[in-house]
């Protein structure tokens, strides 16, 4: 089971609600991928009548928690102000923190983002960081306060899959808090790879938006994450690319 | 301090359109099968050369505009609040020469306008006026932007080009974003079309998206007005200045739109002609070049035109526009600044977006994003 904060989660897929063709379909696709954590961009929902907002309305259900998230932020200052109104309209402490003062590649600021972890962990969110796949920010994120970290796996809807792989491995193999992939995750095989190198949790939202048959595609990254991880636990047969029988190194200590 | 006038007196204007006429079939072929394009590129996908494959750019722009934007289209009004303007433009049926009555509205009639545009549905509302510095200034720009933005979750504006200062002390009231078109990158020709007012300095209008960028604005929109001069190379300087823009100011977000000149009162005749295929071609480079640019329609197109390429690369659309102060509540027959073409209104839009399996987008923005620190 996964813990992130105080919170417990059976599904290791978190979800997104952007680029869907109406907010009905992204109920059910959301449904069908049995995502327990879904993101919502705080400035697409509207916070002063959160109750009749349709995004939010076909998010009510039991089983899903909600994760506000800041895109749209440009430093630090502005993502604590905008975590304390998701706060108090959403009564939930989870935040996803995005600070990308770059429109074009969304690309998150590692300084800002350090900065706003440290204020959010003292105020006591549970603060979900989206970040480049740095180790040492991860580490420095930690010791700031953080719930959960989340490296990306490729420019954010590039649909690109695992190019900062090597990274992904070094931070799953130091994190002493949950590794969460977000971003670029293109296909199925990309979220189990992830999740088969020891990543805790994937965050799919554009391949399963995009795609035309998002209810199948939830799915899919279902199955894709929970084969993943009962890989990972299962342990994966090391890979080879030459026999092993003959030693000729080591063959004289037999003589 | 860096400025586009400098990367833009390095280009000659018929350099430039002999470059783009010339290009091959083979060079749209080079440009359609890269995954990232450069102006030489996009000149190729605008050329005539490209017009065979306008099927293919078509489809190619379609995937591109999904991936980024998704299954959505945006929308907003333009909410006029002067028709006043001491400029002298060909072109614009505010021109000071066109001698009809002209309105600014009050804080009242603002407030009725508002009331209407809301009840349409709208979050997102674009200020437009025409330049009458005396009357329609900063400080009224301030008091309205102040008045409105309670309202709206995004309050943009196109109005007259103002100083970084005057830009930095709009922005804290809830101004998100800024449009200000060059009209032509043709500095003679802009001459001709702009012979009096403030708006006859090409230098000061062509500096604005670096003033804009200096003062950190959330998003600027770009584009020239389509009838003055070649489209072609008009639309090069403009991906040139985009591509300046993006590189300078990296924290600003952009837009792009290619209005047709349209009948008005008084009106001009289009030097050049574009056709629905060109306009379309035109959008589909655009997007093919740029995949993160945002790319807007308005109203001035058919409704055939508007059905058909909502889903080829369009980011946002206005619905039910106005282009008269007070033309939705107040005092509907004021001078307007263009007649538009497709007159449905926002539901009906609304409609036909979800009908094509599309989502309509009212809110994309929160002004409580940004702070305010007046």
């Amino acid at each position: 089971m996964l813990k992130i904060g105080k919170f417990t989660f059976e599904s290791r897929l978190f979800t997104g609600t952007g680029k869907y063709s109406s907010s009905a379909l992204m109920e059910e696709s959301v449904l069908a991928s049995a995502s327990e954590l879904v993101t919502v961009a705080l400035k697409r929902v509207d916070l002063k009548n959160q109750f009749q907002d349709n995004l939010l309305l076909k998010l009510n259900h039991p089983h899903i928690k909600l994760l506000p998230n800041t895109s749209g932020v440009r430093n630090a200052k502005e993502a604590v102000f905008a975590a304390q109104l998701a706060r108090e309209a959403l009564e939930t402490d989870l935040i996803k923190l995005e600070i990308h003062p770059d429109p074009k590649y969304l690309m998150p600021d590692p300084i800002e983002t350090l900065k706003a972890t440290e204020e959010l962990a003292k105020l006591g969110f549970i603060v979900l960081p989206y970040i480049h796949a740095d180790p040492v920010l991860c580490k420095r994120l930690e010791e700031a306060g953080t719930s959960a970290v989340m490296p990306l796996g490729s420019p954010i809807g590039s649909n690109k899959g695992l190019k900062t792989i090597d990274f992904l491995e070094i931070i799953i193999e130091q994190s002493n808090v949950p590794v969460v992939v977000d971003a670029g995750i293109g296909a199925p095989s990309d979220a189990a790879k992830a999740m088969e190198i020891g990543a805790d949790a994937v965050l799919v939202n554009t391949a399963i938006a995009v795609s035309p048959d998002p209810v199948a595609m939830g799915l899919a990254f279902k199955l894709a994450v929970e084969a993943g991880r009962m890989a990972f636990e299962a342990k994966l047969a090391p890979q080879h690319t030459g026999a092993l029988a003959s030693s000729p190194l080591t063959s004289f200590l037999d003589d | 301090m860096t400025s586009f006038k400098d990367v833009f007196n390095s280009y000659d204007w018929d350099k430039v359109k002999a470059s783009i006429y010339s290009k091959t079939e083979a060079d749209v072929l080079h440009a359609l099968q890269k995954t990232k394009r450069n102006l030489e590129d996009f000149k190729a996908l605008i050329s005539p050369a490209a017009e065979p494959f306008l099927e293919e750019m078509a489809q190619l722009s379609q995937q591109i505009s999904l991936k980024r934007f998704g299954n959505t289209i945006q929308l907003f009004a333009p909410l006029y609040l002067s028709n006043e303007c001491n400029n002298i433009c060909t072109y614009c049926g505010f021109s000071f020469d066109n001698k009809v009555r002209r309105k600014t509205l009050n804080e009242k009639e603002i407030l009725q306008e508002v009331e209407a545009i809301k009840s349409m549905g709208y979050d997102h509302v674009l200020l437009v006026t025409g330049e009458a510095n005396q009357s329609v200034h900063v400080d009224y720009f301030k008091k309205a932007i102040a008045l409105i933005s309670p309202y709206f979750s995004n309050v943009s504006m196109e109005v007259q080009p103002l100083d970084q200062e005057e830009y930095e002390t709009l922005t804290p009231y809830g101004l998100h974003a800024v449009l200000v078109y060059q009209e032509t990158y043709h500095r003679e020709d802009y001459k001709k079309h702009h012979p009096k007012g403030k708006k006859s300095n090409f230098d000061y209008r062509l500096e604005t998206p670096d003033r804009l960028g200096r003062a950190k604005i959330h998003k600027m929109g770009l584009g020239v007005l389509i009838g003055l001069e070649d489209w072609r190379t008009d639309s090069f300087f403009t991906a040139l200045h985009l591509s300046y823009l993006e590189r300078t100011y990296w924290q600003s977000k952009y837009s792009i739109s290619f209005p047709r000149l349209r009948p008005f009162s008084g009106g001009l005749e289009p030097k050049v002609d574009m056709s629905d295929r060109e306009l379309l071609q035109l959008i589909c480079a655009y997007r093919i070049f740029n995949e993160e640019v945002e790319l807007s329609l308005s109203t001035r197109e058919s409704e055939k035109f508007r059905n058909n390429v909502l889903k080829l690369g369009i980011t946002s659309m206005s619905a039910g526009s106005k282009t008269n102060p007070g033309g939705y509540a107040v005092e509907p027959e004021t001078l307007e600044q263009f007649e538009i073409s497709d007159e449905r209104s926002p539901a009906q839009i609304a409609d036909l977006i979800r009908s094509q399996g599309y989502e309509p987008v009212w809110k994309d923005w929160d002004n409580v994003l940004s702070l305010k620190t007046y």
